[in-house]
């Protein structure tokens, strides 16, 4: 419990003291708010889909997410280069809470970092139908940042240096991302990429969030939560396993 | 005497090559013993075999009695280490990097502040204890993992290069400090170093490796009777020859040389 925490409570540190980089992660969530919310919302409208920022939100705290938790996670090179990741290699505690207090201050950043974009959004006109769902979004945004702090945990423990790292945002990130029905609705798309989009646990979570701030779902919110749930405990394990097994 | 450390038939390969081959040595408890070798000789890899962080291809060690592969907590209980890179967290400040660590060893909450203010003020850091560590010196850094290697009463401290790139009197300071608690607690010191003055200073007994094997054991004054040298440096050419190590480079050097370069 302690490892846990111990681990927990120096992400959080980390992540308080480096104004920078919150500041510079909210340039893009802001920078696609208002490009594609302004951008693309007349012709969203005139297609009948309604009001374009309200759709989008959702999709952008997700996106939000989705980079922070991943890059947390992808801090495991970062520790292992710089060496503090030997330290806790070396102490007497079990290497699976160390991964997991970990990922859960990975996760606990990226939801803050979540609901900064979702008071930027209402700033820029998203409005939820309620603010008693919002604990519900809530519970969406843990679930999206657990689950790619461990995928990016996992990745990281694979890795030896930073050199996968452009790959990793190429191949991973942005298609999970471009794909997750974040910024363009699921109805009528060819089947090939209605497919893929089915099987990207993000999807799930872009829609598990639409359905608490809009009441709209794709999936519905039964659905969005089963499939997250479990695909998060399958990459906490899988996760935990592979740095379990880092050798230094 | 009895031994603290005992080590059999050690071998390690990296991809086909062999960095440890076949090294035996002990170390008894209370001294200081000093593990020589140039670069790529195998001395890290023999540490990290050591302290659980790397599994042995074959070869035997026992560890204050345990055995790493299967005892690995209580092996990590019984030492504390000073890495040849840092691994300090340059985010925290020295106080944090001290409480984080005692309590993960589980050390009781007086007893870590009492002791990590005691460790602090033997390192002079106490007065720097909240700042963070990144506004370092690398001589204080230094002296941080020390401290930080020592909170948890360790029966043995891994040193691997602690002195490299630091001033003669930081230097002398930090090997002053380990004296004396070598002294004082009775602590076995396991060092590298590539200074040879400073072996012959301070250890106790010394072992010589190099391509991965062990080429001398005993006392400096032993290795220079061995091998007519007047001094250890000479005695470790004669030892190890002349030539210089070319090594391929591991992406902890990459990453050394950018550290350099964004001072990080
Ligand atoms: N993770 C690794 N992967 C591949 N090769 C490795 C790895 N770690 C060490 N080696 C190789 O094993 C050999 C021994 O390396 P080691 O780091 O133990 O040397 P060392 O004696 O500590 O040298 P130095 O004085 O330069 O620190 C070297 O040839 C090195 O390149
Ligand atoms: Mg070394």
């Amino acid at each position: 419990m302690k490892t846990i925490y111990v681990m927990w409570i120096r992400q959080l540190k980390r992540y308080l003291r480096s104004r920078a980089r919150i500041i510079g992660s909210l340039g893009q969530p802001i920078l696609f708010l208002i490009a594609l919310g302004f951008g693309f919302g007349p012709i969203y409208q005139k297609a009948g889909g309604g009001d374009y920022i309200q759709f989008l939100a959702p999709g952008i705290i997700a996106m939000s997410i989705l980079f922070t938790a991943t890059f947390t996670g992808i801090e495991v090179i970062w520790d292992r280069q710089f060496g503090f990741l030997k330290e806790i290699l070396v102490a007497p505690v079990s290497r699976m809470k160390i991964m997991i207090g970990r990922t859960l201050g990975g996760a606990t950043v990226a939801v803050m970092q979540g609901i900064i974009v979702m008071l930027i959004s209402l700033i820029a006109g998203f409005r939820p139908n309620s603010t008693y769902t919002i604990p519900l979004a809530i519970l969406f945004m843990a679930l999206i940042a657990t689950l790619f702090t461990a995928i990016g945990t996992a990745i990281a423990s694979l890795l030896e240096d930073m050199h996968g790292f452009q790959l990793i945002v190429n191949f991973f990130i942005m298609p999970v991302f471009f794909l997750s029905g974040a910024l363009f609705p699921f109805d009528g798309l060819p089947k090939g990429i209605a497919l893929i989009a089915k099987v990207n646990p993000l999807a799930y979570g872009v829609d598990g969030l639409r359905a608490s701030f809009i009441g709209a779902s794709h999936f519905g919110i039964g659905l969005d939560l089963i499939v997250l749930g479990s695909v998060v405990a399958v990459f906490l394990a899988i996760g935990a396993y592979l740095f379990s097994k880092i050798q230094i | 005497m009895g031994k603290i450390i005992e080590v059999k038939g050690l071998c390690k390969s990296f991809d086909g090559i062999k960095a440890v081959n076949d090294v035996s040595f002990s170390v008894t408890k209370g001294e200081i013993f000093a593990f020589l070798g140039p670069n790529g000789a195998g001395k890290s890899t023999t540490i990290k075999m050591l302290t659980t962080l790397l599994k042995p291809d074959s070869g035997k060690i026992v560890m204050n009695s345990f055995n790493p592969a299967s005892e690995p907590n209580l092996v990590r209980k019984s030492f504390g280490i000073v890495f040849q890179d840092p691994s300090i967290d340059d985010e925290l400040t020295a106080m944090e990097n001290m409480e984080y660590h005692g309590i993960m060893y589980s050390i009781q909450k007086k007893t870590r502040r009492a002791r990590t203010e005691e460790l602090l003020r033997m390192v002079e850091l106490w007065d720097r204890k909240d700042d963070l560590v990144k506004h370092f010196s690398g001589g204080m850094k230094r002296r941080l993992e020390i401290a930080r290697g020592l909170l948890h009463h360790p029966k043995i401290l891994f040193l691997d290069e602690p002195t490299t790139g630091l001033d003669p009197q930081t230097r002398n300071h930090i090997w002053e400090h380990i004296k004396k608690l070598n002294k004082k607690e009775r602590i076995t010191v396991f060092f590298t170093t590539h200074y040879m003055e400073e072996a012959e200073q301070v250890a106790n007994n010394l072992a010589v490796i190099d391509h991965g094997k062990i080429v001398a054991k005993g006392t400096a004054d032993g290795l220079k009777r061995k091998t007519k040298s007047g001094s250890l440096e000479k005695a470790f050419i004669k030892l190890t020859g002349r030539d210089i190590r070319a090594e391929e480079a591991k992406p902890i050097d990459n990453l050394r040389m950018r550290a350099r370069v964004w001072r990080r």
